[in-house]
C-alpha cells in the first residue's frame, strides 16, 4: 500500500503540516481513494526544508510543501505515478533536483540508528513501534537475561553517556546495581536546555517508545521499578508524545506489573521542569523533582547511591536510552564495532548556524568535523568563508579551521578545549564575532547560575563585565590576563558542572581566536563587523545614486543629502542599526 | 465568598484550585506541579494562591516562594492573554534574533519580561526553543514561527487578540 507520510514535529508544525495533512485526506476522500495511507509521523531532522512529505514505498522525498500543492501531488504522483519536480529537494551543491530522500547527500552520509524510526512511523501508535521490532530488546532481557548480564552488555558496547559528560553507562549501571536499597529508581534526564540542540526533542516526538524501553531495559538492570522522565516544559508536544506512549504501553503490558510474565514491574511517571537551564544537572534535576529550588549538591554521594529521595538512582539522557534497545537486539559487539578507540556507536548532532543545510544528523564517531558541515551540511550559507564551529553549548568550545579535520569524539574534543556536550553543532562564518560569541554565553551561563556557590554566581558575572567592556571599545591589555585568571578558578572550584564548563567558550576563542579579542583591544576594531560600538557606517560616494531610500529608513534621520547626489551619515547622530545598509540595493552603505 | 442576598458564591477558580490541591495532596514532590496547575488557573501565581498553597500542602511560605521565583516558569505579576517567546539561543543568535527581538520591542512599547498595558502581550526573551533548524524563531503561544525577518513581525502580531 502506498504511504504518504506528513511530518508533524514541531519545525514541520511551525512550517503548516498540519494544514498540508488535513489537506491530503480531504482531497483523498473527495477523490474516493481508500487504499492510500496518509499519517503524521516524527521529526525528520531536516527542519529547515519543511513541511516534509514522503510518498512510500517509491522514497520520494517532497519538502516545503505548501496545501496548494498539495491536488498535484495526489493526480500526478500518486494516481499519475510522475514526479512533482517542483517540491523536490534541491541539492545546493550540485545544483539539481533530487528525487529520493536516500540520495540527498544530507541523508545519504547519515547513519540514522537511533533515528531509524523517526520520520518513519506514528509515534502516537504503538503497533507502529512494534512492527518495527519495538519491545523485542525488553521482552529478551526479561525472559532470557539477568541483570548482570544487562549490565555486562552495555559495559560491552562501550555506550558512554549522551548528555554531555560521556561517563561510561554500563559502569553507572552497575554503581546502581550495587548500590544497597529496597527501593531504586530510573531517571530520564530530557531537560535539554542547551541553545542549539534539539535531538532530544526530536528522539521524544518522533519515537517515544524507544526511550520508555530504554528505561525499563535499566530498571530490571539496576533493580527499579520506578522511572521519572524530566522533561522541559517548553517541550509541550513532547510531553503529549509520552503521555500518550506511556498509556499505550501500559495498556499493551509492557510497562506496568509482571511484564511478559516475568514477574518484573515498572512504571513510568513524566515531571515537567519549571525552565532552569541549571536542572540539566543531575543533582539539580533530582532537587527539582523533589519539588525544591533545582540546585546542585556536591557529589559525591552520586546519585547512584543517594538519589531522588536519597535512593539509589541511576540518571541517564533521552539519546542513552534510546541506544539502549538497539545493544541488546543487534549485540554489543555490533555496537561496538562502530566509533572511535574510546567513543562507540553514533552520536546524533544538532547542526544549525550559518550551513546551507540545517538539521539532525546522526554519524558514526570518529567522523570528521568537516564531512559533517561541508559533506551532510552542504558547506556555508550564502558562499562565504567559515571561521568556526560551536560545540556543545555554553560548556562547550569554538573550534578554528585547523582543527576540521579532528575526528570527533569525547576525548578529541576535550583535548581540543571544547566538549561533546549535548551534541548542538552552530557554524558560523566570517561575519561572526568571536568575541561576541563568548560573550553570549558567559550572558547565558550567568543568568542561569543558580547562585549557590561563590565561584559561579559572582565569578561568570565579572567575566561578564569584562567581555562587555571589551565589545564596548573599552578592554584593555590586562584584560585577557585577568579572563584567563577567572576562568581558570572558575572552573577549578565550581560546585557543578555548570561552573565548571562556563568558561570554555572564552577559553577555546582565546586560545584559537585570540587576534580577534585584540583587534578589539588594540585597534578598537571589530573584525567581523558585528559588536556595535566599534563600528562606524559609511556611505560610498562612487556607488551612491541618491536615491535616498537609506535617508527615509534611517530611524534617527542621521543620514542628509541631495536627491541624486551621494549622501552623507552623521556619525554623532548614527545609533549602528544598520537599516540604511538592508535598504540600500546599490551596496553604497559599508561598515568597519 | 458571600453575596449579598446571603447566598454563597462559589470562585470557579477556587474550586478549581481546591481539586488541584485535593489530587496532590499527600504526594511526594507535589510543590512544582501544584504551581504549574495553580499558574494555568490564575495566569500568574497570586500571593494569596502561593498562602493557600502553602497552608494546604504544609509547606512553608518562604518555600513556596522560594521555589516560584527560582523557576522562570513562574511569574507573580498577572501576563498578557498572548504570550511571546522570542528566542535568543545560540542558532537565532547568528541568524539575527536580536533583530527580531528589537522589533518586536519597538512594535509593541514594552522591554523584555513585560506586559502591555491592555494586557495583550507579554514579551520575554528565552535561551532556546528547540527549533534551531529554522532560526530565527519567535513562539506566540504554542505556535511558533520561524525563518524570521524583522519585516513579518507586524503580520504574526496582528493575528493575535
Amino acid at each position: 500500500m502506498r504511504k504518504v507520510l506528513i511530518c508533524a514535529g514541531t519545525g514541520c508544525i511551525s512550517s503548516g503540516s498540519p494544514k498540508v495533512t488535513e489537506k491530503f485526506q480531504e482531497e483523498l476522500s473527495k477523490r474516493g481513494i481508500t487504499d492510500i495511507e496518509v499519517y503524521n509521523t516524527g521529526c525528520h531532522g531536516f527542519c529547515e526544508q519543511g513541511p516534509i512529505v514522503i510518498i512510500e514505498p517509491d522514497k520520494t522525498f517532497y519538502c516545503r510543501v505548501e496545501v496548494d500543492d498539495v491536488p498535484e501531488i495526489i493526480e500526478k504522483h500518486l494516481l499519475g505515478g510522475q514526479i512533482v519536480e517542483k517540491v523536490l529537494f534541491h541539492e545546493p551543491q550540485v545544483d539539481k533536483k533530487v528525487e529520493k530522500y536516500t540520495d540527498i547527500s544530507f541523508y545519504a552520509k547519515q547513519q540514522r540508528l537511533v533515528l531509524h524510526n523517526c520520520g518513519h512511523i506514528n509515534p502516537e501508535r504503538i503497533e507502529d513501534y512494534v512492527a518495527n521490532g519495538g519491545y523485542e530488546a525488553l521482552r529478551k532481557v526479561l525472559t532470557s537475561m539477568s541483570p548482570q548480564e544487562v549490565v555486562d552488555e552495555i559495559k560491552k558496547s562501550g555506550l558512554r553517556g549522551r548528555g554531555g559528560g560521556g561517563f561510561p553507562t554500563g559502569l553507572k549501571w552497575q554503581f546502581t546495581k550495587d548500590a544497597k536499597g529496597d527501593k531504586k529508581y530510573v531517571v530520564c534526564n530530557a531537560d535539554e536546555g542547551d541553545p542549539g540542540a534539539f535531538m532530544d526533542r526530536s528522539v521524544l516526538e518522533g519515537d517515544p517508545h524507544a526511550v520508555l524501553e530504554g528505561m525499563a531495559i535499566c530498571g530490571y538492570a539496576v533493580g527499579a521499578d520506578e522511572g521519572y522522565i524530566y522533561v522541559r516544559a517548553e517541550y509541550p508536544l513532547a510531553i503529549r508524545r509520552l503521555q500518550i506512549a506511556i498509556k499505550q504501553a501500559e495498556e499493551k503490558g509492557y510497562l506496568g506489573e509482571n511484564i511478559f510474565g516475568s514477574g518484573f514491574n515498572f512504571r513510568i511517571k513524566i515531571k515537567a521542569g519549571a525552565g532552569a537551564f541549571v536542572c540539566g544537572e543531575e543533582t539539580a534535576l533530582l532537587t527539582s523533582i523533589e519539588g525544591n529550588r533545582g540546585m546542585p549538591r556536591p557529589r559525591p554521594p552520586f546519585p547512584a547511591v543517594k538519589g531522588l529521595w536519597g535512593k539509589p538512582t541511576n540518571i541517564n539522557n533521552v539519546e542513552t536510552f534510546a541506544n539502549v534497545p538497539l545493544i541488546i537486539k543487534n549485540g554489543a559487539d555490533w555496537y561496538a564495532s562502530m566509533g572511535t578507540e574510546g567513543s562507540k556507536g553514533t552520536k546524533i548532532f544538532a547542526l544549525t548556524g550559518k550551513v546551507n543545510n540545517t538539521g539532525l544528523v546522526e554519524v558514526p564517531m570518529g567522523i570528521t568535523m568537516r564531512q559533517i558541515i561541508f559533506d551532510i551540511g552542504g558547506g556555508i550559507k550564502g558562499g562565504k568563508k567559515f571561521k568556526a564551529v560551536q560545540i556543545g553549548g555554553p560548556s562547550g568550545g569554538c573550534l578554528p579551521e585547523e582543527l576540521l579535520d579532528l575526528p570527533v569524539d569525547y576525548d578529541s574534543l576535550i583535548k581540543a578545549g571544547a566538549m561533546m556536550g549535548s551534541g548542538g553543532l552552530v557554524v558560523m562564518d566570517e561575519t561572526t564575532c568571536m568575541v561576541d560569541v563568548a560573550k553570549f554565553f558567559l550572558n547565558f551561563t550567568q543568568k542561569e547560575s543558580c547562585g549557590k556557590c561563590v565561584p559561579c554566581r559572582e565569578g561568570t558575572k565579572r567575566m561578564l563585565e569584562i567581555l562587555e567592556k571589551i565589545t564596548e571599545g573599552k578592554g584593555e591589555p590586562e584584560d585577557l590576563e585577568i579572563l584567563e585568571k577567572l576562568a581558570y578558578n572558575i572552573k577549578n572550584s565550581s560546585l557543578c558542572g555548570l561552573g565548571q564548563t562556563a568558561p570554555n567558550p572564552v577559553l577555546s576563542t582565546l586560545r584559537y581566536f585570540r587576534h580577534e579579542y585584540e583587534s578589539h583591544i588594540y585597534d578598537k576594531k571589530c573584525p567581523a563587523g558585528v559588536c556595535s560600538a566599534l563600528l562606524e557606517y559609511k556611505i560610498l560616494e562612487d556607488k551612491c545614486v541618491g536615491c535616498g531610500a537609506c535617508a527615509r529608513v534611517c530611524p534617527v534621520g542621521a543620514i542628509s543629502g541631495e536627491r541624486k547626489q551621494p549622501h552623507k551619515i552623521d556619525p554623532e547622530k548614527c545609533i549602528k542599526c544598520g537599516s540604511c545598509m538592508e535598504k540600500c540595493k546599490f551596496g553604497a552603505i559599508v561598515k568597519g | 465568598m458571600v453575596c449579598a442576598c446571603g447566598k454563597e458564591v462559589v470562585d470557579p477558580k477556587k474550586e478549581k484550585l481546591k481539586e488541584l490541591l485535593l489530587q496532590y495532596q499527600g504526594q511526594k514532590g507535589a510543590l512544582i506541579p501544584v504551581l504549574q496547575g495553580a499558574q494555568e488557573i490564575y495566569g500568574y501565581l497570586p500571593k494569596e494562591v502561593m498562602e493557600e498553597i502553602s497552608r494546604t500542602l504544609k509547606i512553608p511560605f518562604s518555600k513556596v516562594y522560594g521555589v516560584a521565583t527560582f523557576y522562570a516558569q513562574f511569574h507573580l505579576k498577572p501576563r498578557g492573554r498572548n504570550v511571546i517567546r522570542a528566542c535568543l539561543g545560540t542558532a537565532c543568535h547568528v541568524r539575527g534574533g536580536a533583530k527580531v527581538f528589537e522589533t518586536l520591542k519597538n512594535e509593541l512599547g514594552i522591554g523584555d519580561g513585560e506586559t502591555t498595558p491592555d494586557l495583550r502581550f507579554t514579551l520575554e526573551s528565552v535561551a532556546c526553543i528547540g527549533a534551531c533548524g529554522l532560526a530565527p524563531v519567535i513562539m506566540v503561544n504554542d505556535d511558533t514561527y520561524g525563518r524570521l525577518t524583522p519585516d513579518k513581525v507586524k503580520e504574526i502580531l496582528a493575528k493575535y487578540e
